[in-house]
């Protein structure tokens, strides 16, 4: 059986270290809730930040995951603009920078990621309120602005940046954009879209550093811009990880229940784990994830006995000019797309992905919302392929 | 309780659809939620406070009446 816990501490204070730290609570846990997060700020929400954030719609206020109140009733210790440096599974404790150490009984790892960038200074990246911040008060009218890579993050922010009248180029590696996450087919939509809203997108182009006034090609080409953004994706960060016992292999591994290691789980973007509903080990750097995972740390956190396996349905939206993209299930590695509904040329289509002979996933744009739950529950159900499309 | 929902900042996941059916609804057209009722059933909070959870926008509030 397992010791009682008394303390659990939670590293990371966005989406799913929240999450975490509010379930146990909800589950009825009344001993010590430590959250450390690195940044300054109570827990804010990130999505919005490279969309009503970067156009100028929201102020910061509006990011914040809980109200003060809230947060005050879930009696944490909260420690803000603290950042873990270690972690000695053994000794059950946790290195701070400031010199100071963290005990815990039960552990939940929600560190999430960092933008990858690229060599040379002056680039901006998107993932912290202060990024975006500093974007939004750049990409005004008139101004060029260079997006490095054609990914969610960098669509989302080359669409804000021409609503608001900058010159955008995207610069994007692949022939298409998004090609390994919605397939080929989807990404020529949208990069169309790109297109259709006068961004100057160029695929099959590899920048290899920012420079002075712009962006280096391979080729030795230089790309002018007064501002560049460097979108071509993140690191889970787990550096402070690397002397504990733990396994990490782009990101910190875990089993079915969001274990790493007896009494210590890891959740959110920062959390590589075996999803049993698809047989597969995976990451997901989505926003649902993040507090879904958070919940089902902590639940299992409290009952080690009789833990349940974390097997979601994966779920992501993007919001890019005038299209809403929503899609669930696991798309990356999908063998086949049917379109289901509507037409890719009209920009309007749900679209059933095909991986083995199960329905893997579904993406709709520009349809209800409402008609991708049953795909959702087909997706859930493991449903033959053969049973909704082909 | 009540349920305070900022409509503006639904992303139309159908998430609290989803944990919550008798208390939450999504709009035909948009996806939006709605409420079926704002203040629900004693039988019912537990659903409310997942939904609460697992919103990806952080738009559902359960308040004191």
């Amino acid at each position: 059986m397992s010791p009682t816990i008394g303390r659990v501490l939670v590293v990371g204070a966005s989406a799913a270290g929240l999450a975490a730290a509010e379930t146990l609570r909800r589950e009825g846990f009344e001993g010590e809730v430590t959250l450390v997060g690195a940044e300054p700020h109570p827990p804010y929400d990130r999505p919005p930040l490279s969309k009503q954030i970067l156009a100028g719609e929201w102020e910061p206020e509006r990011l914040a995951l809980r109200a003060d109140e809230h947060l005050a009733d879930l009696c944490l210790d909260l420690r803000l603009g603290a950042t873990a440096t270690g972690l000695d599974v053994g000794a059950r404790e946790v290195r701070l920078a400031d010199g100071r150490s963290v005990g815990f009984d039960a552990l939940v790892i929600a560190t999430g990621v960092r933008p990858r960038r690229l060599p040379g200074e002056g680039a901006h990246v998107l993932r912290t309120l202060g990024d975006a911040l500093a974007l939004r008060n750049n990409i005004g009218a008139g101004k060029r602005l260079v997006v490095v890579g054609a990914g969610f993050l960098g669509a989302e922010a080359a669409a804000v940046a021409r609503g608001l009248g900058a010159e955008v180029t995207v610069l994007e590696p692949a022939p298409v954009p998004l090609a390994h996450a919605v397939g080929a087919e989807v990404g020529a939509v949208l990069a169309q879209a790109h297109l259709d809203h006068g961004v100057d997108l160029r695929t099959g182009v590899s920048v290899t550093s920012v420079a002075r006034g712009g962006v280096q090609l391979a080729g030795g080409e230089l790309i002018a811009a007064d501002e560049v953004l460097v979108a071509i994706g993140s690191l889970p960060n787990t550096e402070w990880l690397e002397d504990s016992a733990l396994t990490i292999d782009n990101g910190v591994v875990c089993d079915e229940y969001c274990a790493a290691a007896p009494g210590v789980y890891a959740a959110g973007d920062v959390a590589r784990w075996h999803n049993p509903l698809f047989g597969e080990s995976m990451r997901i750097e989505h926003r649902t994830n993040a507090a879904e995972q958070g919940m089902a740390a902590a639940r299992n956190l409290l009952s080690q006995g009789a833990p349940k396996p974390f097997a979601p349905v994966p779920y992501f939206w993007s919001d890019q000019y005038d299209m809403k993209i929503q899609a669930f299930g696991y798309l990356r590695g999908h063998e086949e797309i049917a379109v289901v509904e509507g037409s890719l040329a009209e920009r309007r289509f749900l679209a059933a992905y095909r991986t083995g002979d199960r329905v893997a996933g579904v993406l709709g744009v520009g349809v209800s919302p409402k008609a991708l739950r049953p795909w959702r529950q087909a997706i859930a159900a493991q449903a033959p392929w053969s049973s909704v499309a082909g | 309780m009540r349920i305070e929902l900022d409509e503006p900042k639904c992303v139309a996941s159908g998430q609290c659809v989803m944990v919550a059916p008798e208390v939450f609804d999504q709009r035909e057209d948009d996806g939006v939620a709605f409420l079926l009722t704002e203040e629900p059933e004693p039988g019912q909070l537990d659903d409310v406070r997942e939904a609460v959870a697992i919103c990806p926008a952080a738009a559902i509030r359960l308040l004191e009446s």
